[in-house]
């Protein structure tokens, strides 16, 4: 017995979601190959979806008038085949709205209150369409596949002149190469070129292709464009000696027990973080300009920026305070994985109050950080390297990181910032001070 | 008495690989050996192709007459019809020995030297042969094209006795229809020979380990063979597994592991065939392998300078037109020319009920090489040529898969009666680079089967003539 996953095929070109207009079939009901499953809906037409495969409906997802994202699972199939084909994608359970769907970067809206114990209701999954998808053309420069169209006459004249036939511009349709474009590419020397440049790789790249920006790239081109345009953003960056944090994080990984998760720097980051924002609520805060409000947040709800496959996301640890430092350890990479794969519910993806961002291990110099509205505050880390620092009238080989920030400088002033990033950097360069 | 012979090329091997090398080197001007101990022509025309569809036809034939004898049909009746074995064998190898004698006329005429006798290598370019009179012969060679071929396979504990459990060759050379035959692998080979003898009058059942008949080949396209096999009688035991001989016939078990029978006077065993690799020197020669193959690069130049390796010894698919291309194309090679084995496509054939032609890509093996298609599919059942020829009512339909960007065709497959015949157009148009528009707006004789390769095009085009859009 294997399961057969149905995903939500492509419908049609640049939709990224369709609604559901009526099932015919139950679960628990056998089907054949080819019967009529469900009708769906795009903004452009309704399809009939049909059964792939033969066998008994598992479990269908979504109820008419519910709005699934192509790629998620609709149906399963409960098949003969031996072998479970397709990857079991996680069912999605509900999902409405226009918006939900490619939502990544929380909306400007007011995060759950601090009480937010995991209730009842379903989360609904989200899952994003792919980025972005090529536009369709006709042919042209664009060809298809690396093997150049041409027929077995003209592919024999060009092996015997030694002339690679992906160098030769094909004026037949699709770009075919014709005994014509191999005479006329010979006879404009294009033979001595092949022979030199293009034999070592260098020839015109003349490719080009549009890409249509939708689903969640939209989505963050949108939200990232509104904070750069709205935030006056104050930069600020500090470099911090890490070889205490370093040789007890060193420690700490050699010592833990099966169950520990191994530590990064982001879960001290973190601690550093929450020990200093009761000082400084302003940082940790959502600002609404139009209202004119400031909300401070007693607890912090740490947004972890995230690359996934389909794009930059920001899945949050809730309530970072209350955790120790294994626990951070474990949270920040459950909820990083999920978001990676996909899984994220909305409550993971939205209502962070600061984010950190770390390019792992390139990280760079330094950067310049755009702030996850409406936040206030973000963070990010830099390259760890040793380097020679002036100490005791001698260069000492210290292992420095930079840490940059940006702030929201209509709420966080200059001397705030660099006050908490200075006891950041203090909190980090006495790792035991991190515990107390 | 040894004499010693040398010359500019060696061929090891007369079948549709090594003989077509032959004759094109010695066109070439070349020196040419060609040592052949199984009969010119190989398995292709000895014991394959060849006599496979002489039997395919007369079997036919014989069906034909068995139908008019009760049904009228088209107004013409008969009597029963009687098969004599042993003629039908006869009139099949005299196709044979004329055909495989026409080979060695044309050997002859291009200069080649040409042994009846077993070649053993000593080293890689030296071998030494026993002729048919006990003689043997020394060659040395410049160069050494290897196309010693593929034998079928054996199952270890089903062993070839030439009495109940036969090969494919075997099968061929019956001189007495047996009541009743299984066969042991629902691949080409055993499809082709099966039906045959189900067409003969013979009660034949299938046991097939996978869950399907021709693999190799999407369901849509197996499905009118499925339907003929279910409508004409023949027992399919798939998900099953052969274990060996009952008194009576064949035992097998299915998927749960539970033991039936067939009953079989005679048992086929059609699972595949090998490259021969042994007994002829191969090891002597310090030869790169690919797994149970030679492996060769897109010259046919095995890991040894000078020796060359074409044909079923060199992997999949083993058919007798991809070694015949492989010949030439080593031959021109030897004469100094530039060239190489590169098909956008081999084509293949399989002559089941109906007959299926594939070249290139399915639409799904088009998707998994993540190209966005079209497909266009045109019935036999809406083709007049196919309807005069009773052709129209077996399911039987041309696909046509082609690239939607720019409507490069991308694969070519048929299934229906006689649809064989029309691979060579789908060849070229794969080698040629065409596209829909190609196809559709080439005139295609009214009325033949071919039209309905155009009328695919235009399907996928959405401009279909001839069926409804």
């Amino acid at each position: 017995m294997g399961l057969f996953s149905l995903k939500l095929p492509d419908v049609g070109e640049g939709v990224v979601e369709a609604e559901i207009v009526e099932w015919h079939i139950k679960p628990g009901q056998t089907v054949s190959e080819d019967d009529h499953l469900v009708d769906i809906m795009t903004d452009k037409a309704t399809v009939e979806i049909p059964a792939p495969v033969s066998g008994v409906i598992k479990e269908i997802t979504g109820e008419p008038g519910d709005i699934l994202a192509v790629g998620s699972v609709i149906v399963t199939i409960e098949t003969d085949a031996a072998a479970a084909s397709d990857e079991e994608a996680p069912p999605l359970r509900q999902a409405q709205g226009e918006d939900k769907a490619n939502k990544a970067l929380p909306d400007s809206k007011p995060t759950p209150k601090p009480h937010s114990e995991p209730g009842p209701k379903p989360h609904p999954r989200i899952q994003s369409g792919a980025g972005s998808e090529p536009v369709e053309g006709w042919g042209g420069e664009e060809r298809g596949s690396a093997r150049p169209l041409a027929s077995p006459a003209v592919r024999k004249r060009a092996l015997e002149a030694d002339i690679d036939l992906a160098c030769v511009k094909g004026s037949g349709p699709a770009g075919r190469i014709s005994h014509q474009d191999l005479d006329d590419f010979i006879a404009s020397g294009g033979r001595q070129m092949v022979s030199s440049a293009a034999q070592m790789g260098r020839t015109k790249r003349t490719g080009i292709n549009e890409h249509k920006v939708i689903g969640l790239r939209r989505k963050i081109a949108q939200n990232l464009a509104a904070s750069k345009r709205n935030i006056p953003h104050f930069a600020y960056i500090e470099d911090i000696e890490m070889d205490a944090l370093e040789n007890l994080r060193a420690h700490l990984n050699a010592t833990r027990t099966k169950e520990q998760p191994k530590l990064t720097l982001l879960p001290f980051l973190s601690l550093a973080l929450i020990k200093v924002l009761p000082d400084f609520p302003q940082a940790n805060a959502h600002f609404d300009g139009e209202a004119g409000i400031a909300t401070h947040y007693e607890a912090v709800h740490m947004g972890i920026a995230t690359a996934t496959p389909n794009g930059l996301m920001v899945p949050v640890v809730k309530h970072a305070e209350s955790m120790d430092i294994w626990e951070l350890a474990s949270e920040i990479t459950r909820v990083c994985n999920a978001a990676r794969d996909g899984k994220g519910t909305a409550d993971e993806l939205t209502g962070s109050t600061i984010t950190i961002t770390s390019l792992g291990a390139l990280g760079g110099i330094a950067s310049t950080p755009v702030i996850n509205a409406p936040e206030t505050a973000i963070i990010g880390v830099n390259k760890l390297q040793v380097r020679p620092v002036w100490q005791d009238g001698a260069f000492a080989p210290r292992k420095m990181m930079n840490l940059s920030s940006s702030f929201d400088h209509r709420i966080v002033d200059g001397y705030d910032a660099a006050l908490m990033i200075s006891k950041v950097k203090a909190l980090l360069e006495n790792p035991a001070t991190l515990f107390m | 008495m040894s004499k010693t012979i040398k010359t500019d090329v060696l061929i090891i091997g007369g079948g549709p690989a090594g003989y077509p090398c032959a004759i094109r080197a010695g066109q070439l001007g070349l020196d040419v050996v060609l040592v052949d101990k199984s009969g010119l022509g190989g398995t292709c025309l000895n014991r394959g192709c060849i006599p496979s569809k002489a039997l395919i036809h007369a079997a036919t034939r014989y069906a034909e007459l068995t139908t008019h004898a009760h049904d009228p049909a088209m107004g013409i009746s008969c009597a029963k019809p009687k098969v004599d074995m042993r003629a039908l064998t006869g009139w099949k190898d005299d196709l044979v020995d004329k055909l495989t004698s026409g080979v060695a006329g044309l050997l002859k005429a291009a200069g080649v030297n040409t042994l009846n006798g077993w070649a053993e290598f000593a080293d890689a370019k030296t071998c030494t042969v026993t002729l048919d009179d006990g003689q043997t012969v020394t060659i040395s060679a410049k160069n050494v094209v290897l196309a010693t071929g593929s034998v079928e396979v054996e199952l270890p504990f089903l062993p070839f006795d030439d009495n109940r459990v036969i090969s494919s060759t075997g099968a061929l050379n019956l001189t007495k229809l047996p009541k009743t035959l299984a066969v042991i692998g629902a691949g080409y080979i055993g499809l082709e020979m099966g039906i045959a003898f189900a067409k003969l009058g013979v009660k034949v059942s299938f046991v097939e380990a996978l869950d399907r008949i021709l693999p190799l080949y999407d369901k849509a396209i197996t499905r009118p063979v499925s339907r003929w096999l279910k409508t004409h009688n023949v027992d399919m035991h798939l998900n099953c597994k052969a274990k060996g001989l009952s008194k009576t016939g064949l035992l097998y078990e299915d998927k749960d592991g539970a033991e039936h029978e067939v009953t079989a006077e005679k048992v086929l065993v059609a699972v595949g065939r090998k490259p021969l690799t042994t007994g002829w020197g191969l090891e002597t020669m310090g030869i790169d392998m690919d797994g149970a193959f030679v492996r060769v690069d897109e010259r046919c130049a095995t890991s040894m300078r000078g020796v060359y390796a074409i044909g079923d010894l060199v992997g999949e698919p083993m058919l007798a037109h991809k070694g015949t291309k492989q010949g030439e194309m080593v031959a021109e090679l030897l004469a100094g020319h530039r060239t190489r084995f590169d098909p956008i496509a081999i084509p293949a054939v399989c002559f089941t009920e109906p007959e299926i032609i594939g070249v290139g890509l399915s639409p799904d093996e088009a998707k998994a090489a993540g190209q966005e298609i079209i497909t266009g599919k045109f019935p036999f059942a809406a083709l007049g040529k196919a309807l005069t020829m009773q052709g129209g009512a077996d399911g039987g339909f041309v696909r046509i898969t082609a690239r939607k960007s720019d409507h490069v065709i991308l694969g070519i497959h048929a299934v229906g009666a006689h649809a064989a015949e029309l691979s060579g157009e789908f060849s070229l148009a794969l080698e040629m680079g065409a596209r829909l528009e190609d196809i559709a707006g080439t005139i295609h004789v009214h009325p033949t089967l071919g039209e309905g390769f155009a009328e695919s095009a235009l399907a996928a085009l959405g401009q279909p003539l001839h069926i409804a859009r």
